[in-house]
């Protein structure tokens, strides 16, 4: 396939990405007035800002980021929630769209359960705390999730939203990103798993030039004969 | 060189035509060859071959170091596990850490804490783990060179990769990269690994009897050679990342859920029976 | 933590999946996912294959030494087989001495291999009594997405049946290969409520109620069996679950005996 042409070039731990007058942006350190790559990635330049943006990493959770968490314990008053970062995350009770009693979390979630939230807060040692209250909060039912790279999800999500627009809008399904690489699709099975492997694709050539071109073909090619997309 | 001439006359690890019973001179490395992202559960992984050596690496992390007392609320903690499988030796080794793995998982643990920025990560692990799956000496060397190219294949970020190699002394003469047989009835060993940028040394261990300029030279092959092996690391990391698209679709599933048929399907084939060989 | 839980939504949508025949791989409910298998993998052991069911990747080493036999059977070699769970296949494994899971399978691929009679032991005798040869099978896990049981099993099989006893070394005569004289194939099938999935994937294997290994060999004949899980199976699932594992062990056989 012509479109998944190049790949842009990769920067290795300790290669030098910029010289005296460049900033280190993320990915980089600086020593001795020199840029050099912190991790494996693709070089971006910005503004006399120089960074890489990485092709792996684990998911370091951020104020403001929305997430798909999974219930893993739960306390009289909060919860416990797998966000797929190092650090174990707690929803407190006041911070859900519920008025949950002392003692009544259960009936609102429950180990398990799968929930669309967003990350409060994340003080200097790392210690994450989630709320429901945003607007797109809420438990997922139905659909499916899976998992990629968090370093891909902005090549998922592409520039301002276009990728994942162009995957609903082919295969029909609805379809949430968190921040934190896990992603809800929600269709019939089979658009479902077309979307899917749209999204494998774009996780495994996220560096590659011309990947919505490659994400049209796939999907042309792999949706069911004689049924178009649906009306999303 | 003039070691070689001067000890010519009575050697048995290196013959009459300065080659070694391999047939590698001094300063030539074996053949190595390395891949990476050959794991599919860990974070970031690494195989190496490396003379006689098969030797697998694995990263997960960071993540939640357990058990919790041991968190650092500053930095994350680099642990490493070397472990030998018991049929990689001539002798089976019986499972389970002995002295000497739990010496080399140490420094090597070492070694890498001084290259990942520990400091990003409070309160977790790096995990690193090196599986010698054969073994022909210099295993430490190998994995710890394997295991470096896992972690930057886990997006750990780190000041630079880490090579290393060992360099020794067989029949009075310093020589690279020692084999089995060289390793066993040679004089010295000495394995090293350094940050290939800056030159700092982050491992460095040394038996037998050499003297200070023998210890020079045997540095000097190993530095050099490391230059080498560091391509071949970066060489590794940039072929993971150039799957063709092809690839992908050969190795991803089909879609679940049948295809509509818009004509008389064909007949059934087989519908079970394993896919590939 | 995440790693033990499968969430609810994925529960729903792998049983959903497979109420409709299908499975989130593209797997039918009786298909196993490919095998492939690499024979002569290490040279430091006697025999030894790297099998891949899928994206689960074990790699076997035999080795063979000499030794005394058991006094209760003086005249056949010692087998003596053991897994480890090693922590780089997965993020669930840790290091430290076998735990029962890890005894579970070493011993449920030892039956196999014993109970099938695939290695004929009593060729494996030096000097009745007194000199047999001792015969170990390594098993390394190198990657965990699944169905342990079945991998393990292929590997001990194929490295088995690639291995030649070190005699000469030993002063014993000529090296020769082992005496392999039956090929028994483990098939696993878990259960997920009311349905039955051949070799089951991590996240089945995870929401699995009960699991049923089943060792046929050549003849199509049981040699070895384990339920496992605190589920439970209904007698016609047991019979179904044999005659899957006797034809998909039919399809496997060939893949473990082509050298």
């Amino acid at each position: 396939m012509q479109s998944s042409g190049a790949l842009r070039p990769i920067v290795i731990p300790g290669e030098a990405v910029g010289g005296p007058g460049l900033k280190p942006g993320p990915g980089t350190y600086s020593e001795g007035g020199r840029v050099f790559a912190a991790q494996l990635g693709i070089r971006d330049e910005h503004e006399g800002l120089v960074s890489v943006i990485p092709l792996n990493g684990r998911y370091i959770p951020q104020r403001g980021d929305a997430v798909i968490g999974e219930v893993v314990d739960q306390g009289p008053s909060h919860w416990l929630v797998d966000i797929h970062s190092p650090y174990p995350a707690p929803l407190h009770a006041t911070e859900s769209p519920w008025r949950v009693e002392f003692g009544d979390t259960a009936r609102y979630l429950k180990v398990g359960d799968v929930i669309m939230c967003h990350v409060l807060s994340v003080d200097e040692i790392k210690r994450v705390q989630l709320t429901m209250q945003e607007r797109e909060a809420r438990r997922l039912n139905g659909g499916m999730v899976i998992e990629i790279s968090p370093t891909k999800v902005p090549r998922v999500i592409g520039k301002q939203g276009s990728m994942v627009s162009l995957i609903m809008d082919l295969t029909g399904c609805r379809i949430y990103v968190g921040q934190n690489g896990r992603i809800w699709l929600d269709g019939d099975d089979r658009s479902a798993a077309v979307a899917a492997l749209a999204i494998r694709l774009i996780e495994e050539r996220a560096q590659a030039v011309g990947l919505t071109e490659a994400v049209r073909e796939l999907i042309a090619r792999e949706q069911p004969r004689g049924r178009g997309p649906r009306p999303s | 060189m003039e070691d070689i001439e001067h000890i010519e006359k009575e050697m048995k690890l290196i013959g009459a035509d300065g080659r070694r019973l391999d047939g590698r001179r001094f300063d030539e490395l074996r053949p190595i060859r390395i891949e990476a992202g050959v794991l599919r559960r860990a974070d970031g992984s690494a195989y190496i071959e490396w003379g006689g050596n098969k030797v697998l690496a694995a990263v997960y992390g960071p993540r939640e170091a357990h058990p919790r007392h041991l968190q650092d609320p500053a930095r994350a903690l680099v642990q490493c596990r070397y472990n030998m499988a018991p049929f990689s030796v001539s002798d089976r080794k019986r499972p389970g850490p002995d002295r000497r793995s739990v010496e080399i998982s140490k420094v090597i643990s070492e070694a890498f804490a001084s290259v990942v920025f520990v400091e990003q990560f409070p309160r977790t692990s790096v995990d690193i783990f090196i599986e010698v799956l054969q073994a022909d000496a210099g295993t430490r060397c190998a994995g710890l060179t394997a295991a470096s190219v896992a972690l930057a294949d886990a997006g750990v970020p780190m000041r630079d990769l880490v090579t290393s190699c060992a360099s020794g002394k067989i029949d009075g003469v310093v020589c690279l990269d020692l084999n089995k047989d060289e390793d066993n009835f040679g004089d010295a060993d000495c394995p090293m690994a350094i940050v290939p940028r800056t030159g700092d040394v982050v491992l460095l261990q040394m038996d037998g009897h050499l003297t200070y300029d023998e210890f020079q030279k045997a540095m000097g092959l190993s530095i050099d050679a490391t230059k080498r092996i560091y391509e071949q690391q970066r060489d590794a990391l940039r072929r993971r990342y150039s799957v063709t698209l092809e690839d992908i679709l050969k190795e991803s599933p089909p879609a679940a859920a049948p295809v509509e048929p818009d004509e008389p399907s064909s007949p059934p084939e087989e519908d079970f029976g394993p896919e590939g060989i | 933590m995440s790693e033990e839980v499968v969430s609810e939504l994925m529960r729903a949508h792998v049983y959903r999946l497979a109420s409709t025949g299908q499975r989130v791989d593209g797997r039918g409910l009786d298909q196993p996912r490919p095998v492939t298998v690499n024979r002569a993998f290490v040279k430091t052991a006697e025999g030894s294959a790297r099998v891949k069911l899928g994206n689960t990747d074990v790699l076997v080493g035999i080795k063979m030494s000499v030794g005394e036999p058991y006094p209760d059977t003086p005249n056949t070699g010692v087998l003596s087989t053991s897994v480890e769970l090693i922590p780089m296949a997965s993020p669930t494994f840790e290091a430290g001495p076998p735990r029962p899971d890890a005894i579970e399978l070493a011993r449920v691929v030892d039956r196999g291999v014993r109970e099938s009679k695939m290695v004929n032991m009593e060729r494996l005798c030096i000097t009745p009594k007194e000199k047999v040869w001792i015969l170990f099978i390594d098993i390394h896990v190198l990657d965990y997405d699944g169905n342990l049981f079945d991998a393990c099993s292929y590997g001990a099989v194929a490295a088995l049946s690639s291995t030649i006893a070190p005699a000469k070394a030993q002063g014993l005569g000529d090296d020769f290969p082992l005496p392999v004289e039956h090929w028994p194939v483990s098939v696993t099938t878990a259960k997920i409520k009311d349905l039955l999935l051949v070799d089951p994937s991590l996240d089945e294997e995870r929401m699995a109620d009960a699991r049923l290994t089943v060792t046929t060999d050549e003849n199509g004949d049981i040699r070895a069996m384990q339920k496992g899980l605190s589920g439970s199976f209904t007698y016609e699932e047991v019979k179904r679950i044999i005659e899957t594992a006797q034809r998909v062990g039919r399809d496997i056989r060939p893949l473990l005996q082509s050298s």
